[in-house]
């Protein structure tokens, strides 16, 4: 192959292929992928066509949405090298003070969505606060925040369940109306569809247009096609499955706002400034040091992030239950770390994506809904769910340590200790690559 | 040579290979019984990697050759197993716990004890005994932590007694000891000797070593050259004449004489050390560094020479009691790692991996990662320019490897570091301060940092080289600077000096045993 990057290929070349699925080191977030689209298709002959009937992957996205939201906060405090047990307490408590502020204090909804963001915002500034500027293990903090904040939420509360207005339910947790002209889809989520893949057109393009003019490398046009192409079904596929719901309901609002943030946190995490002080503050916290990177800043806005995120969540769920009540957020911080890990993040810190973390939430979330459409009780599921987070980490962990996960690699390894000579005096020569 | 069993130790053609390098190839040892064996040779030459060999820290299989021991082929797996054998080695970093007291150290991982409760007083009862062999008066019941790093070599060699050594290996014992521990510690190991203790020595110290050594076995670039008799006729020029082996002139490039006006000015820098607030790490350090000059600061392992580049390098180490800091002439205001590299000014750490480098991360994430605002619109990293940038150092530093979006963990020691120098480059800097910039990596890669130094200076940057090997520092530096217990010593031109005379201002006070 040439060494000449700058032109852009012609021709079919089936390598090419892998291309499609971006660069290297994303196809290990095509294994998880893959994991997902069998989980799927496994409950989907299981509970007989009901997990990818319309009905139910609304309820979906309306039932699950905080965990995804979570995961997204979660891998970016895991990157850091910390880690977050407060989130489910911190969305119990922003969920009950901004029920009682609406029916005591009469705030409008907007007022009490905006009240709950800026409260999710102060708790975390309070944690970011003992994580950053005292040095304490954000495990301890949110640990102490765990107690602290569901011992508040049930004392503003007084263990009992505070009703919220019917604004405030439908602007986090409705559905779009119905406008235009009578079809037998939702009208408005058609064109958010629509609105989605014309903006993955001119983004890839753009994109291509830009990376032509600065004369860098360029992939065949046939690969972005196919991938933009692919994409966009996959999207139209979407569209239409929630289009399609029984009449009066759409893709819902917690779906936008999720599908929005999501869009936003990927952003901020792969193309932003301080998105790679978060990478290099949690690879190595010293280095990034030396290079001028302000590891605490760092610190305290991740934790900021996260509990704002948590606010957001408790929010919405408290829309969809309909009141917030001493029982919400149990356990949540566990759901969303196990996301974060099935997505592939590492405990040390420094590895992880949002994208990851959101197949890895929608993994969890799909085993909820689908196990209890099969009337899989509580306990099993339990069972299981530990299970799959065991079996997804410990592949993940094996393929670190072969480059490429074999079982009958990794037992070889374990018989011959002489098998890394080998490797190391075949790996020499591919020092000197490119010389031609 | 004649009889075989007067020989405790044989290591027969020991070939050590790490991804792109060769650090031991086909080295031999002999080690008599009850003698004090010395092995010299530069920073990176394979001396630690040799014993790491032989203790098992890279265990049978992992490495080509034999070791006999007794007369017994021995294949190491692990340190246990080594020190089964009665070979304990010390290493640099001395593996005490600070926390826990002189006898809970010695007695760490093979505590006496009947099913697994441990008997303290028997523990207490032979540590007294150990302390008084290695003439340590302290309360067997101290912390580590309260002890000087003299002392704690002293307790990690009783802790060696403990294990019924026959083969002691120091690597490098005295490099962070004043002049009176030193001696005391040689006195120790010579008095060994006569109870029959055999000693492998690792030290950087010729005099030292002259002082106590029976025979040196030198190493140079991984492979074993020479083993010398100490008999009154091998001189310190003798070891250095075989530790370097080739002549300074072809190693190093022209120097240029074109040195400019001064760039960076320290006045008066005083550092306190982090956490010993008697300590002071500077002491009153002033120096300039001119454009275009390559400046070297020459000291022994622990004489503050990181230190104060460290704290000159936005306050990165320890506490600044006083001191200006000038750059073009005028007082720069650096508090933060932030400040520094905005005043033109880069650091390449000695401590690549732990320092230098997030090994997580891709060669062209780590090129711009001290700079991101160079290639940032509010806030957003342009990704295109950040790939034209690190081909532009890719090629120009020529680093080997197929692509920029590889990890920087897959490179070698020396395209790692020109990963670091790029970095650093990419950061617009006046000032380079390179600190060990040559530290583990092979001779190739060696000739290719002083080609990029060189390069640097003659565009008119001022660097600061600090380094531990001598000719490195007389090769490449146009002035040095000599560094003792934190206090500069001398300012020498690099044209006319030599070894002796640096190494004389390294260590003032060991001028009288070298003669």
């Amino acid at each position: 192959m040439s060494a000449d990057t700058t032109t852009e290929r012609r021709g079919f070349n089936p390598r090419d292929i892998w291309l499609i699925f971006g660069r290297r080191g994303s196809l290990k977030q095509l294994g998880i992928l893959g994991a997902l689209i069998v989980i799927i298709v496994v409950f989907q002959i299981w509970t007989e066509g009901t997990t990818l009937h319309p009905g139910n992957v609304i309820n979906l996205v309306q039932a699950y949405s905080f965990i995804l939201l979570l995961s997204v906060g979660m891998v970016m405090v895991i990157i850091t090298g910390h880690i977050d047990l407060s989130v489910g307490s911190v969305a119990a408590f922003v969920g009950i003070m901004v029920a009682t502020a609406m029916r005591d204090w009469g705030l409008p909804w907007w007022a009490g969505i905006l009240l709950g963001i800026g409260l999710g915002a102060a708790i975390g500034a309070f944690q970011g606060f003992w994580v950053a500027v005292i040095g304490i293990p954000a495990f301890i903090v949110t640990l102490a925040g765990m107690m602290i904040w569901r011992g508040a939420q049930q004392f503003v509360g007084q263990a009992q369940t505070i009703a919220v207005p019917e604004e405030f339910r439908y602007a986090l947790y409705g559905f779009m109306p119905e406008v235009g002209p009578a079809t037998p889809y939702n009208n408005l989520t058609l064109l958010l569809g629509l609105l989605a893949v014309l903006a993955l057109f001119f983004f890839q393009f753009r994109s291509r247009a830009k990376r032509k003019k600065m004369h860098a490398a360029l992939e065949p046009l046939w690969v972005t096609l196919t991938r933009t192409g692919l994409v966009s079904a996959a999207i139209i596929w979407a569209t239409l499955l929630f289009a399609s719901g029984r009449p009066g309901t759409s893709f819902p609002f917690s779906g936008i706002i999720l599908v929005v943030l999501i869009a936003l946190y990927t952003f901020i995490t792969s193309r932003t400034q301080f998105g790679r002080h978060i990478y290099a503050v949690g690879g190595n916290r010293r280095a990034a040091e030396l290079s001028g990177v302000n590891s605490r800043r760092t610190d305290f806005f991740v934790m900021m992030n996260m509990s704002t995120l948590a606010g957001i969540a408790g929010m919405l769920w408290a829309a969809r239950a309909g009141a917030a009540g001493p029982g919400d957020g149990t356990m949540w911080e566990l759901d969303a770390i196990a996301g974060v890990f099935i997505g592939g993040a590492a405990v040390a810190g420094g590895i992880g994506t949002v994208f990851g973390a959101v197949i890895g939430g929608l993994v969890m979330a799909l085993l909820n809904n689908g196990l209890q459409l099969v009337g899989v009780t509580t306990d099993r599921m339990q069972i299981i769910k530990g299970l799959v987070l065991l079996v997804a980490v410990g592949i993940d962990v094996l393929n670190k340590q072969q480059g490429r996960f074999s079982f009958i690699g990794a037992m070889m390894a374990r018989l011959s200790s002489k098998r890394a000579v080998r490797e190391v005096s075949e790996l020499s020569p591919s020092q000197n690559t490119d010389q031609n | 040579m004649a009889e075989k069993s007067s020989y405790l130790l044989e290591m027969q053609g020991i070939t050590k290979r790490f991804p792109g390098v060769k650090a031991l190839d086909s080295v031999d040892l002999a080690v008599r019984t009850g003698e004090i064996h010395a092995i010299c040779g530069e920073n990176g030459a394979g001396k630690s990697t040799l014993m790491k060999v032989l203790s098992g820290v890279y265990p049978a299989g992992t490495y080509e050759g034999e070791i006999l021991y007794r007369d017994e082929v021995q294949r190491f797996s692990n340190i246990a197993a080594s020190e089964q054998a009665g070979i304990v080695i010390i290493h640099q970093e001395l593996a005490l716990v600070p926390e826990l007291s002189i006898t809970e150290n010695i007695f760490l991982g093979h505590e006496i004890n009947t099913m697994g409760v441990i008997d303290w007083d028997e523990a207490r009862h032979r540590t007294v005994e150990l302390l008084e062999r290695v003439d340590l008066r302290e309360d067997p019941e101290t912390p580590v932590k309260y002890l000087g790093v003299g002392k704690q070599q002293l307790v990690e060699i009783a802790k060696a007694l403990e294990k019924d050594v026959q083969l002691l290996i120091l690597d490098e014992p005295t490099a962070a000891l004043n002049e009176r521990d030193s001696q005391q510690l040689l006195r120790l190991i010579s008095d060994l000797k006569q109870e029959g203790v055999t000693s492998i020595i690792i030290s950087h110290k010729l005099a030292e070593i002259e002082q106590i050594a029976d025979h040196i076995t030198i190493i140079r670039d991984g492979k074993s050259i020479e083993t010398l008799r100490v008999d009154g006729t091998v001189d310190e020029d003798r070891i250095i004449k075989g530790m370097v082996g080739r002549t300074l002139g072809r190693r190093f490039p022209e120097r240029s004489s074109r040195v400019g006006d001064v760039l960076f000015e320290v006045r008066d820098w005083s550092v306190q050390h982090p956490l010993d607030a008697t300590r002071l790490v500077a002491k009153n350090s002033s120096f300039t560094v001119r454009a275009g000059e390559v400046v070297g600061f020459a000291g022994l392992m622990g004489a503050g020479r990181t230190e104060l580049a460290m704290s000159l390098f936005g306050q990165s180490y320890g506490v600044k009691l006083s001191g200006e800091a000038l750059m073009h002439g005028k007082p720069a205001r650096i508090r933060t790692v932030k400040d520094a590299i905005r005043a033109g000014i880069a650091y390449v750490s000695e401590d690549r991996k732990s320092l230098g480098l997030n090994l997580l991360d891709t060669i062209k994430r780590s090129i711009v990662a001290a700079k991101l605002g160079r290639i940032s619109k509010s806030g957003v990293v342009d990704e295109l320019q950040e790939t034209r940038y690190a081909e532009e150092y890719r090629q120009e530093l020529r680093i080997k490897t197929p692509d920029v979006e590889t990890g920087v963990d897959t490179l070698s020691g020396g395209n790692q570091q020109k990963v670091v120098l790029s970095k650093w480059m990419f950061t617009q800097p006046d000032l380079l301060i390179l600190d060990e910039p040559t530290r583990g990596i092979d001779v190739g890669a060696k000739g290719e940092i002083y080609q990029i130094i060189r390069r640097l200076a003659d565009e008119g940057k001022g660097i600061l080289l600090i380094s531990s090997e001598l000719p490195e520092l007389i090769g490449m530096a146009d002035r040095i600077y000599t560094i003792f217990e934190g206090e500069i010593t001398a300012e020498l031109q690099a044209a006319n000096v030599d070894q002796e005379t640096l190494m004389r201002h390294m260590a003032p006070m060991q001028k009288g045993n070298a003669a």
